[in-house]
């Protein structure tokens, strides 16, 4: 989990619309600042590119997932009807993968909504037990906040707070994890 | 970044809304006391439950004897309820997943509850699939499991079983695509809550959510995925469905045309019953700000084209039956226009082909009472195609001498009222407790769709780029 790194002193800049928060993005970055992160009520596209978020790897997740359960598929469909008890019903081939193919998909669907689903949440540090950390709890009502760590920064708090304030910040909070 | 207002679409949320609102007009009915109406429908559900319940305890304690089959008619209501509510589980995943794959915006209000809708409607089929077993007991019987007579498995090469594949897969996509879809929004209801019992049931379920942009990226490239895999989904289900018909060698059932047949009327009746609860939900949570006319037209429209292609569908097999010159098939279709169940037959087609045709008139398309009556008779049509092709189809075989008709008892059709309480009892919880419209994604159209327009707009017209937009509320 990309936000949860312990004890830390926070600048935390609150804004109150997505498109001035974006471009306050590009300015802080430009003014030398490292942005800890950025939380918003709902996504905002290219935010997670403004900040140098990596491409998210979910994609392949989910691919392999899918094909992990297409193989499962194919070996249960095997065993079973293939190896296991082999029969004829309706004149149907004993094991023809053609018969089984709303199995593959089934499985193939069921596997990767599942592990991609439950690979959301390992990367992303979710379960019934977390506890958030909350930079500011209208961060998920109205509220976008862009989290300074101090510690990753050499800039003076001050300094840092005037570029917050002039890039539309409407106030800056300090918190303390 | 820059916003485009559009000059040809009308706002899909209207009342010049600030995202401030939108949570406090979502939240409202999950953080204040149940009102009245709500208390007094939610009694009389759990009442029908209860002595639905009842019922099919009764059924299962006597046997399916106490239901209106026999040795000719051996399937009827039970299946046609499980097809039908199929069939209405179908609306949720097709808003919520082929309309977010189309970039289709005005999905935005109505998904939430579509999907709670899908849940609660494949839950309502299952419950016939237990019923209709007899021996609910034994219902693991159907999963491919080891078992103690020796190797015996499950006949994979059965729709049946593609079918406890095909449903168990079904529900439990769209119940993790509901959920995640959630996420969010019971993260807002987290930190809004002022008791600490709410903060500690919603924190739990919000499982952490903080809104961070790297979870957003993921969660968007996430629901996007469950999207491409729910869209193939709805078709697999319902197709496979319908296999249970036509693999087999009874007339009326044994035709081609049953897959995209079936997966229209599926699509057809679900959006009649999302029609129906959406047009209830503005209604009783005033949010009529956020459930426009534009999303009720739009749903008519999905309405009036999926009922044509079941219109076609209906022509289609009557063409065939006659064309295929085989004579079971075209004295099944003659004898359900004219044979002793004609009043259904006739029931079904006034319902799905002649009235719906009326949405074409954009002024009952846009009409409150015109499009809850319409929906209404769709439902009650959808259902009477279901009876249709099974009971009309089963009541004449390929043998005189097993001809027989079905009559319904008290507990064929209690059975059925034990659906609607369950299903009722269930939505009016969904929409107590949990917001009916997904706040986060209303946020994200409210600039591109709402009537509110940024202040650097004023004195400029509609659809021209702007950059740093602020709100004002006093702009129109």
């Amino acid at each position: 989990m990309s936000d949860v790194n312990g004890n830390g002193k926070f600048l935390v800049g609150i804004y109150d619309d997505d498109d001035v928060v974006l471009k306050a993005v590009k300015d802080v970055k430009e003014a030398g600042v490292r942005i800890h992160e950025v939380y918003t009520p709902f996504p905002i596209h290219g935010l997670d590119i403004a900040l140098g978020h990596p491409r998210t790897r979910l994609g392949i997740a989910a691919f392999l997932f899918g094909l992990s359960g297409t193989l499962s598929a194919l070996a249960l469909t095997y065993y079973t009807e293939g190896f296991d008890w082999p029969m004829i019903v309706g004149g149907k081939d004993s094991y023809s993968p053609i018969i089984y193919v709303p199995i593959f998909f089934e499985l193939t669907v069921l596997f990767c909504a599942l592990g991609m689903v439950g690979t959301f949440l390992v990367s992303n540090g979710l379960g019934p037990t977390v506890k958030p950390l909350m930079y500011d709890l209208r961060t998920t009502d109205n509220k976008f906040a862009m989290a300074i760590d101090l510690s990753k920064n050499n800039i003076v708090e001050s300094d840092i707070e005037q570029i917050l304030k002039r890039s539309g910040a409407a106030e800056v909070n300090v918190k303390q994890f | 970044m820059s916003h485009v207002t559009s000059a040809v679409r009308t706002p899909l949320v209207t009342g010049g809304k600030t995202y401030a609102d939108v949570t406090e007009d979502i939240s409202r009915q999950v953080e204040g006391a149940p009102t009245r109406e709500w208390t007094i429908a939610f009694t009389i559900a759990v009442v029908v439950l209860l002595y639905g319940a009842a019922c099919v305890f009764w059924t299962w304690w006597e046997g399916l004897g106490v239901w209106g089959l026999n040795k000719t008619v051996g399937w009827a209501w039970d299946i046609t309820n499980f097809v039908w509510w199929v069939g209405i589980g179908h609306a949720g995943t097709l808003i919520s997943a082929i309309l977010l794959l189309f970039r289709q915006k005005w999905r935005t209000a109505v998904n939430r509850a579509a999907e709670a809708m899908t849940i609660f409607a494949v839950l309502c089929a299952a419950s016939f699939i237990l019923m209709h077993m007899g021996r609910p007991w034994l219902a693991y019987w159907a999963l491919p499991l080891p078992n103690t007579f020796g190797s015996l498995w499950v006949n994979f090469k059965s729709p049946l079983v593609w079918d406890v594949f095909a449903i168990s897969t079904y529900f439990t996509v769209s119940l993790v695509f509901w959920y995640m879809g959630l996420l969010p929004d019971l993260a807002t209801i987290r930190d809004r809550a002022r008791s600490k019992v709410s903060r500690y049931i919603y924190g739990a379920f919000s499982l952490g959510w903080n809104g961070s942009a790297k979870s957003w990226a993921r969660y968007e490239y996430m629901s996007l995925i469950l999207a491409g895999l729910s869209t193939p989904l709805v078709l697999s289900v319902h197709t496979i469905v319908s296999m249970d018909f036509a693999t087999s060698v009874i007339p009326g059932w044994h035709t081609t045309i049953f897959p995209p047949y079936f997966v229209a009327g599926a699509i057809f009746s679900g959006f009649a019953m999302v029609q129906n609860l959406v047009l209830i939900i503005r209604v009783v949570f005033k949010l009529e700000d956020y459930i426009t006319i534009e999303h009720i037209e739009s749903m008519n429209k999905v309405i009036t084209l999926t009922g044509s292609i079941v219109g076609v569908a209906y022509l289609t097999e009557f063409f065939i039956a006659w064309y295929s010159g085989v004579e079971f098939e075209g004295y099944a279709f003659i004898n359900r226009a004219t044979g002793p169940y004609w009043w259904a037959y006739w029931a079904m087609m006034t319902c799905n082909v002649i009235t719906p045709q009326l949405f074409w008139s954009r002024a009952i398309r846009r009409s409150i009472v015109w499009t809850f009556v319409l929906s209404v008779i769709v439902n009650i049509g959808m259902w009477f195609e279901r009876f249709v092709i099974i009971v009309t189809s089963l009541h004449r075989d390929y043998l005189p001498s097993s001809w027989a008709m079905f009559h319904p008892t008290l507990f064929d059709i209690s059975d059925y009222i034990f659906s609607f309480g369950f299903f009722f009892t269930l939505f009016l919880l969904f929409s107590k407790f949990l917001p009916v419209v997904n706040m986060a994604e209303v946020k994200t159209v409210i600039k591109s769709s709402s009537e509110r327009l940024p202040v650097s707009v004023s004195g400029v017209a509609k659809g021209e780029r702007v950059t740093n937009p602020t709100f004002n509320k006093d702009v129109e």
